[in-house]
């Protein structure tokens, strides 16, 4: 009977035997996310089911990701199968308006330019060694897309999901802290105070309807291997500006991304198994993430000045920051160093058309990628 | 292939391929805008006219 007790006491307590301290370490990376989304206040939606899901995951003998686990069944029904970025990227689409961009369709140039830093990332990438379709993952994070970063990376490299998709959203998140300095270091006072005229052109109804819709069919015979991210940010988009299916756009808003956003979240935290994330890798991509999104920043400005200059003062450069796809972080980010600088600028609805054009732009990015990618045999 | 021409094929064809066809997109942009304008604007800028003729 003793021995019976005893057996059974040594089962219970088998767990804290079998921690190790890489997962202990890992137990503590999932609290300090959880920290960050709650006390914080950094993509909570995000990183509180990450941040749990890295700590259960950490827990040993629980099975969560072994065959038949709870987690590896999220995983591979949601994440391999690039369903759950998908299903969010309706719901952007669905809480996204694109009028601003259709008042001034030439900002989304700026949402083309803010992609540059997908590619110079991708480039450093490969010097520092990454395989071809690992820079290509890492790179990806300039997309400033959680979305389009896991979708690419469960593709093309699914053992980098945790570190990429952790970098992809928290760095989202640090925009309004990453931003600032760039924008000060790059334009002048003057060109920070340029006021822009509100777009006084109202936009059709028929105009707002057949955008998506064109959108996608040029985009998909553009870029085909895109199509499952640009149709559903579209088909989002189509719901919401047809005013036909206000239930399916009320669900396409709320329950769907919050569903989706929690067993996504979970997801990504369970990639963070001690094992695979305590590596030199996951350093060296966090550390060119946040390049990524500095080199897009920096190539929107730029790019910000040249319409400037091409306007002749018409367009203030700040918004070229917002030509990324963190929506709506980095239009407010502008519009809040627009008026820092002149009391009366208002550039919100100016950078909301960039940052928009900044969603479009990073699809499109990921989409002519992939293709390439399939072009050169390697997808 | 070597990485460096990967990560120059990438680059030139994914940012050219890219900005063009963003660039693309911001002509459709103005077709659909001409094609169909904003009723309430397109009959107040009719108005405008004939009041001036």
């Amino acid at each position: 009977m003793s021995d019976l007790v005893l057996n059974s006491l040594g089962f219970l307590t088998s767990g804290f035997a079998a921690l190790t301290w890489q997962q202990a370490l890992m137990i503590l990376v999932g609290g300090g996310l959880i920290y960050l989304g709650v006390a914080k206040d950094y993509e909570p939606l995000l990183l509180l089911p990450i941040g749990f899901g890295a700590i259960l995951v950490n827990l040993p003998l629980t099975g969560l990701m072994d065959e038949h686990g709870l987690l590896r069944f999220f995983y591979e029904t949601g994440v391999l199968t690039e369903v759950f970025p998908c299903l969010i990227f309706v719901g952007i689409g669905a809480m996204t308006d694109f009028s601003p961009l259709l008042q001034r369709p030439s900002i989304l140039l700026l949402g083309a330019a803010g992609q540059f830093g997908i590619f110079l990332t991708l480039l450093l990438a490969l010097a520092l060694g990454f395989s071809e379709l690992d820079a290509v993952a890492v790179g990806v994070i300039g997309a400033c897309d959680g979305p389009t970063a896991i979708y690419v990376t469960s593709q093309y490299a699914p053992h980098l999901l945790g570190p990429v998709s952790v970098a992809a959203y928290s760095y989202m998140s640090l925009v309004p802290l990453l931003q600032p300095p760039i924008m000060r270091l790059l334009t002048t006072k003057r060109e920070r105070a340029i006021v822009m005229k509100p777009t006084r052109d109202k936009v059709s109804t028929r105009v707002r309807i057949l955008f998506p819709i064109v959108v996608t069919v040029i985009t998909c015979l553009i870029a085909p291997k895109g199509a499952p991210l640009m149709g559903m940010i579209m088909l989002g988009n189509l719901m919401r500006e047809s005013g036909a299916v206000a239930r399916l756009v009320g669900a396409a808003e709320n329950e769907i991304p919050n569903v989706v956003t929690l067993l996504l979240g979970l997801c990504i935290g369970a990639t963070m198994q001690a094992d695979q994330f305590l590596r030199t890798t996951t350093l060296l991509v966090l550390g060119l993430g946040m390049l990524a999104i500095i080199l897009d920043t920096v190539m929107g400005l730029l790019f910000g000045k040249l319409m400037c200059l091409a306007s002749r003062g018409a367009i203030n450069p700040l918004i070229g920051a917002a030509g990324i796809s963190a929506y709506p972080m980095a239009a407010r980010v502008a519009q809040v160093q627009g008026q820092r600088y002149n009391k009366r600028n208002y550039l919100l609805m100016h950078a909301m058309g960039a940052n928009t054009g900044g969603q479009i732009g990073s699809v499109m990015a990921a989409g002519i990628m992939l293709s390439i990618l399939q072009g050169l045999g390697l997808g | 292939m070597t990485k460096l021409e990967f990560g120059l094929t990438m680059t030139l064809v994914g940012m050219g391929g890219t900005l063009l066809s963003m660039w693309a997109l911001t002509l459709v942009m103005r077709l659909l805008r001409r094609l169909f304008p904003e009723k309430a604007a397109a009959q107040a800028g009719h108005e405008g006219l004939g009041g001036q003729s």
